[in-house]
C-alpha cells in the first residue's frame, strides 16, 4: 500500500553482513538477474530507439512532424492537461484526509482509492461507454442535447482520469504518513490557518513525493492505451492520442513512424524514472538528517546484542 | 455530520472539506462509473449471462488470460526474488541504473511495450531469431502472451521484497551461521520465511495486473480466436460489434476476479505487517 518513494528509503542503514555467499554464487546470481533484466527490459527499450532511427534522422523527424502526429500530440497534451491537475487536487485532499485524521472507514477508503489499479484498462473504458455511449444510461439525453462524450475528447479525458486516479494520492499518502504532523501542529499553535499550513508547511515537506506523483501520473496519462482505445473511436486527427497513433502506424507497417512516436513516450518514461531516483534520494536524505538530529539530541545507546565481535 | 465519523480528535483543521471533496470526487470518477458495469450485468437474465460467459470462445480466452497471467507471475516471483536479493545484498557497477530500470514497466506506455516486444521476439527480431533457430516461436503464440505479461509484472515482486530484505537484521543471519547453519539452511529457515509474505503480495499484484493487461499483449499475441485471444481483447471485440451486454457480462467476471485479488492482496499486506512487527 505504501508508495514507491518511501518504501525504498531505509537502504542507507543497512550494515554489511559478516556472513555471505561464496564468490561463485554471487556472480551466478548477479548474472541471472542481469540476464533476466536484459532480456525483458533492456532489449525492448533499446529496440524502440534502434528501430526509430533505423533509417536515419530524416525519416524519424518526418514521422514526428507529420500532421497526424502533431494532432495526436496536441490531444495528448490536452488530455493530460485536464486529468493530471484534477488528480493532483484530489490526491492532496485524499492524502490530507488519510494521513492527518483517524476516522471510521479509513482502511476501506484507502482500498477504494486503489480500485482503478485493479480494473483492466479495457473495462475502465467500457464503464464510460455504458454510461455515456449511444445505448448507455445518459446516451439518449446526450444525443438529444447534441453532446458527444464517447468517441470524442470528453470520453478520453474521463477514461484517462479514471485510470490515473490513484497515482498522486498514493504517493502523497505514503510520504505524508511517514513524515508525521509535528510541524503542522506547531504552525497551528502559532495561529496559521488550515490552507496556510497546507501551502507553507505540508506541501513543501512532501514536495518530492508530489513531484514524482505528478510526473508518474502525467506519464501514465499520456501513455494510456487500453481505456482510451475503447472510448476514442479512432477518429484520425480528432480523437487519436499518441499511443493510438503508435498503434495505427504500426498496423500500417510504418515501423519507423510507429517507433518514432513511441520514442517520444519512451523518453517521457525514462525522465519519469530519473525523477523517481532524485525523489528517493531526497526523501532518504531528509530522513537521514532527521535521524541525525534526533541522535544528536539523545544519549547514544549501542545495542548489546551485536555479534560483530564474534563473527567468524 | 462529518464530526460523527471521527473517532479521534485531530487538532488540524480541514477534515470536513477534505472528506467531502474526496468522497465526492471518488464517487463521480470511480464508484458511479464502476457500478454501471454491475448494474448493467444485473439487468441480464441469468441464462443469458451464463451462456455468454461459458461460450467456447470466452472460455478459451479465460483459460489463456488466467493461465498466462499465472505463469508470468510465477516467473516474476522467482526472478524478482533474485533481482531484489542482488540489488539489496551485492555491490556491483551499474547497480543504481539497474535499480532504476526495474520500474520501467510502470512508466512505459503499454502500447510502446507491445510493439517493442513484438519486434524483439518476431522471427527476425534480436531474440526471436535466436529462439527460432532452436525451434521456439514466441510472437503470435501463447508464449508471446506470457512474455508480455512477464514484462509488465517485473516491478511488483522486486519492489515488495526489496524493503523487507533491507530490514532483515544481519545479526540474525550471523547468529544462524555461528550456530552452524549452512548458507542455504539460513536462507531456507531464516530469510525465506521473513520475505515469503512480501513475495506472495508481489506475486498477487503481478498476477492481478497481468489479468487485465491489454496494450502490451495485443501486438504480440496475434489475436487468433480460441488460440491467442485474451479476455480483455474479447471485451473490445464485443464492444466493436455493439454487443454491450456480452462485453459487460465478461467484464463482470473479470472485475470479480480483480476484486478477489485485491482482497487477497490486502490480507497478504496485513500478514506482511504482522510478520514485520
Amino acid at each position: 500500500m505504501s508508495g514507491l518513494v518511501t518504501t525504498r528509503a531505509p537502504s542507507a542503514h543497512r550494515r554489511e553482513t559478516q556472513v555471505g555467499e561464496s564468490l561463485l554464487v554471487r556472480v551466478l546470481l548477479i548474472g541471472v538477474a542481469l540476464l533476466f533484466l536484459a532480456i525483458f527490459l533492456v532489449a525492448p527499450i533499446a529496440t524502440v530507439f534502434g528501430s526509430a532511427f533505423s533509417k536515419g534522422v530524416g525519416p524519424y523527424w518526418a514521422a514526428l512532424v507529420a500532421d497526424e502526429t502533431l494532432d495526436a500530440i496536441k490531444l495528448t497534451l490536452l488530455t493530460a492537461g485536464i486529468s493530471v491537475p484534477l488528480n493532483v487536487v484530489f490526491g492532496v485532499a485524499a492524502a490530507w484526509l488519510i494521513s492527518k485524521y483517524d476516522f471510521w472507514g479509513k482502511s476501506v477508503l484507502i482500498t477504494v482509492v486503489d480500485l482503478p489499479f485493479s480494473v483492466s484498462p479495457v473495462i475502465s473504458g467500457l464503464i464510460f461507454v455504458l454510461l455515456f455511449g449511444a445505448h448507455g444510461w445518459f446516451g439518449p439525453w446526450l444525443s438529444e442535447h447534441d453532446i458527444k462524450i464517447i468517441f470524442a475528447v470528453p470520453g478520453i479525458v474521463m477514461a484517462t482520469t479514471f485510470v490515473t486516479f490513484p497515482l498522486v494520492a498514493r504517493e502523497l499518502i505514503a510520504v505524508m504518513q511517514a513524515q508525521g504532523n509535528d510541524e503542522e501542529e506547531a504552525a497551528l499553535t502559532l495561529g496559521a490557518s488550515g490552507f496556510a499550513i497546507l501551502w507553507r508547511i505540508t506541501l513543501p515537506k512532501v514536495r518530492w513525493g508530489l513531484i514524482y506523483g505528478v510526473i508518474l501520473c502525467n506519464a501514465r496519462a499520456m501513455g494510456e492505451f487500453g481505456a482510451v482505445s475503447v472510448v476514442s473511436g479512432h477518429v484520425r486527427g480528432l480523437t487519436n492520442t499518441l499511443p493510438l497513433q503508435v498503434e495505427i502506424l504500426y498496423n500500417e507497417y510504418n515501423f519507423v513512424g510507429a517507433f518514432a512516436v513511441a520514442s517520444l513516450l519512451s523518453a517521457l518514461a525514462l525522465v519519469t524514472l530519473c525523477v523517481k531516483k532524485v525523489a528517493e534520494w531526497s526523501v532518504s536524505n531528509r530522513q537521514a538528517k532527521r535521524e541525525a538530529s534526533q541522535r544528536a539530541l539523545s544519549v547514544p545507546v549501542r545495542p548489546a546484542t551485536s555479534l560483530e565481535g564474534v563473527s567468524p | 455530520m462529518s464530526f460523527a465519523l471521527r473517532t479521534r480528535h485531530s487538532v488540524l483543521p480541514g477534515f470536513g472539506l477534505a472528506l467531502g471533496f474526496t468522497v465526492l470526487y471518488l464517487s463521480l470518477i470511480v464508484l458511479i462509473p464502476l457500478s454501471a458495469a454491475f448494474i448493467k450485468t444485473a439487468s441480464m437474465s441469468w441464462e443469458a449471462f451464463w451462456s455468454t460467459v461459458t461460450a467456447p470462445r470466452v472460455l478459451a480466452s479465460f483459460q489463456l488470460s488466467f493461465g498466462a497471467a499465472l505463469i508470468a507471475a510465477l516467473i516474476n516471483a522467482f526472478f524478482g526474488l533474485i533481482v531484489a536479493w542482488v540489488l539489496v545484498r551485492y555491490r556491483f557497477s551499474g547497480k543504481k541504473l539497474i535499480d532504476a530500470m526495474v520500474d520501467l514497466p510502470f512508466a512505459l506506455p503499454t502500447a510502446v511495450a507491445g510493439i517493442a516486444l513484438t519486434t524483439v521476439y518476431a522471427e527476425h527480431g534480436v531474440i526471436g531469431e535466436q529462439l527460432a533457430k532452436i525451434g521456439v516461436k514466441v510472437a503470435f503464440t501463447p508464449l508471446g502472451v506470457t512474455m508480455a505479461l512477464t514484462f509488465i509484472g517485473i516491478p511488483f515482486v522486486v519492489r515488495t521484497v526489496q524493503p523487507v530484505l533491507e530490514e532483515i537484521d544481519p545479526d540474525v543471519e550471523e547468529a544462524a551461521a555461528v550456530l552452524g547453519a549452512t548458507r542455504l539452511q539460513t536462507f531456507r529457515r531464516v530469510i525465506f520465511p521473513a520475505i515469503l509474505p512480501a513475495t506472495l503480495t508481489g506475486f498477487a499484484l503481478a498476477f492481478a495486473r497481468a489479468l487485465g493487461e491489454y496494450g502490451s499483449v495485443v501486438f504480440i499475441s496475434g489475436n487468433m480466436p480460441m488460440r491467442t485471444e485474451i479476455t480483455p481483447l474479447l471485451i473490445v471485440t464485443k464492444l466493436e460489434q455493439y454487443d454491450y451486454a456480452g462485453a459487460t457480462a465478461i467484464a463482470a467476471v473479470m472485475l470479480s476476479a480483480s476484486f478477489g485479488m485485491l482482497l487477497l492482496v490486502n490480507l497478504l499486506e496485513r500478514w506482511t505487517r504482522r510478520a514485520e512487527a
